[in-house]
């Protein structure tokens, strides 16, 4: 069971490689996946190696490597992958929690807003991959008290900097950008620099903290 | 130098796009219509990745502040440079002062115009393509607007003949009709029967929600059978997701990097063109194909442009 996975083309130069089991997220997959990821990058001729939630995006040049043998690597590969990667880094990121959500989605839960801040900023999240947008993290580790579907009708533009939460996840707008995410916060910490090599700031496996700040509700 | 003299938010430099930073969350970005991008750095000799103007809001007009060679390929839509016409998919010799004129295309949405040496706007991570969607490359993260003025690199060695040079566009450009090849993707099998027949058989109609980050298109509902949670996941440009409301989004070059949708199909690399090339309104269709067609029309169209390489150098008198 645990060396299960599916393997299906993404295009002419890609696989998606998948080990997620009924649709539940993993934290243990996930640590082996980054590591399986870890050992593809820098690969002659594979061009990504984009972890997603217990999945892994494997973008290559078709014209000179051949799917087959990178579909055979990351099954062998998967087999051999052990969570213990590198540790992550640990990040404290401050948050003024109020917004235009919030109200409305402490009510949903039946919780008081100041409880629902307490259980956003008591959980200790991982960064379970990085992607969508430049630098956006997906956030696992929500306590489960504040999942909550997605809003029906995504807002147009919600606004860079805004702490959100969807489903089980977390997360932190990178740009302002169409997002179906209830909006909790709004922090300052920076996500996304162009000018840099490595331009995201968190990494996958990471761990995040958020601390409220006073301010505004 | 160049100077853009009419131009709309559209229009933007663009070379081949950047890679290796999906998992950074940054998209490809890079030309719509890569074939004909690379077609028009072909004729001028310039390095495969050099950047360009793709043009998408007409009429759009330049002057040129120096010498230099310009090539003008995708869309079918009349060229002037200094009042001559420009042969179709074709590279001439401009002198200071000389203006360049494109109407709005008869057929296709997006023109290249590129230039001997390139567009120099600084490097960005790893190219010079602007990500119109996040704000940042080619020319100060925007698209182009009147009286921007971009530099150009060093162009290559030799002079286009007098009323210049012109390619035979790349295979498979005669044929409006062609359906979109695909590869089936990971959730192919979890719509029914009726679903994947109704997918390859219905015209689609490319609606007015078609830029560069994607393209929406309308029909019949097709129905997930098996509906499996999904979680979030990489994808490429060419992805065919279905959202809830049945109806298929074609993720193009600024598509976001992962996403949650349900995907039946990836359109293949050889055929992403005619995504940038679709207008509001055109009907496409699929076909599925398996990974050796996929491949053979990669090599063709690679194949095409190493012999238009050669010809271009040929015509380059020093």
């Amino acid at each position: 069971m645990a060396n299960e996975f599916t393997l299906s083309d993404a295009g002419t130069g890609a696989l998606l490689f998948d080990v997620a089991q009924d649709g539940v997220f993993d934290e243990t997959r996930q640590a082996r996946l980054l590591a399986l990821a870890d050992s593809l990058a820098g690969t002659p001729g594979i061009d990504d190696v984009v972890p997603g939630m217990n999945n892994l995006m494997v973008a290559f040049d078709p014209l000179t490597v051949d799917a087959d043998e990178i579909g055979r690597r990351l099954a062998e590969g998967w087999r051999r992958a052990a969570s213990a990667g590198e540790p992550g880094r640990s990040h404290e990121i401050a948050v003024v929690y109020g917004g235009p959500d919030l109200q409305d989605f402490a009510a949903g839960l039946g919780l008081s807003v100041d409880e629902v801040i307490e259980r956003h900023s008591q959980a200790l999240y991982r960064v379970a991959a990085i992607g969508a947008m430049p630098g956006f993290p997906y956030l696992s580790g929500l306590d489960p008290k504040l999942a909550t579907p997605r809003r029906a009708v995504p807002r147009q533009g919600v606004p860079k900097g805004a702490v959100i939460v969807g489903g089980g996840q977390a997360g932190i707008m990178p740009i302002t950008a169409p997002s179906g995410w209830h909006i909790l916060g709004h922090t300052d910490f920076q996500l996304f620099d162009p000018h840099r090599a490595v331009p995201a700031t968190l990494r996958p496996g990471d761990s995040v903290r958020f601390i409220g700040k006073g301010g505004e509700r | 130098m160049i100077e853009i003299l009419s131009s709309g938010a559209l229009n933007s430099v663009q070379d081949r796009g950047r890679r290796g930073l999906l998992s950074s969350g940054v998209s490809r970005s890079g030309a719509m219509d890569l074939p004909a991008l690379d077609a028009a750095n072909a004729l001028l000799g310039n390095e495969p990745n050099a950047a360009a103007v793709e043009v998408a809001t007409f009429p759009f007009r330049l002057r040129f502040v120096v010498v230099a060679t310009v090539a003008v390929t995708g869309a079918t839509a009349e060229a002037r440079l200094a009042g001559r016409r420009l042969m179709p998919w074709g590279a001439a010799e401009a002198r200071p002062g000389d203006e360049l004129t494109i109407d709005p295309p008869t057929a296709g949405a997006r023109i290249y115009v590129a230039f001997g040496g390139g567009v120099d706007v600084p490097q960005l991570l790893g190219g010079r393509a602007t990500d119109l969607k996040s704000g940042y490359g080619g020319h100060e993260g925007r698209g182009l607007k009147r009286g921007d003025r971009l530099p150009l690199g060093r162009r290559a060695t030799g002079r286009l003949p007098d009323g210049g040079i012109g390619a035979l566009p790349p295979p498979g450009r005669s044929d409006p009709d062609r359906p979109l090849r695909v590869l089936p993707a990971a959730e192919w099998l979890d719509f029914s029967d009726a679903a994947r027949q109704r997918f390859l058989s219905v015209g689609w109609r490319v609606t007015a929600e078609a830029d560069r980050q994607g393209c929406r298109l309308d029909g019949p509902e097709l129905v997930r059978e098996r509906r499996r949670e999904l979680l979030s996941h990489g994808i490429v440009p060419g992805t065919v997701q279905v959202p809830p409301s049945g109806r298929p989004i074609v993720q193009l070059a600024e598509a976001n990097t992962c996403g949650g949708y349900p995907k039946i199909a990836t359109v293949i690399e050889a055929d992403l063109w005619r995504l940038g090339q679709a207008m509001p309104g055109d009907a496409l269709r699929f076909a599925v194909v398996d990974r050796a067609e996929a491949l053979a029309a990669l090599r063709e169209t690679a194949d095409w442009l190493d012999r238009l390489r050669s010809a271009a150098a040929l015509y380059r008198v020093s």
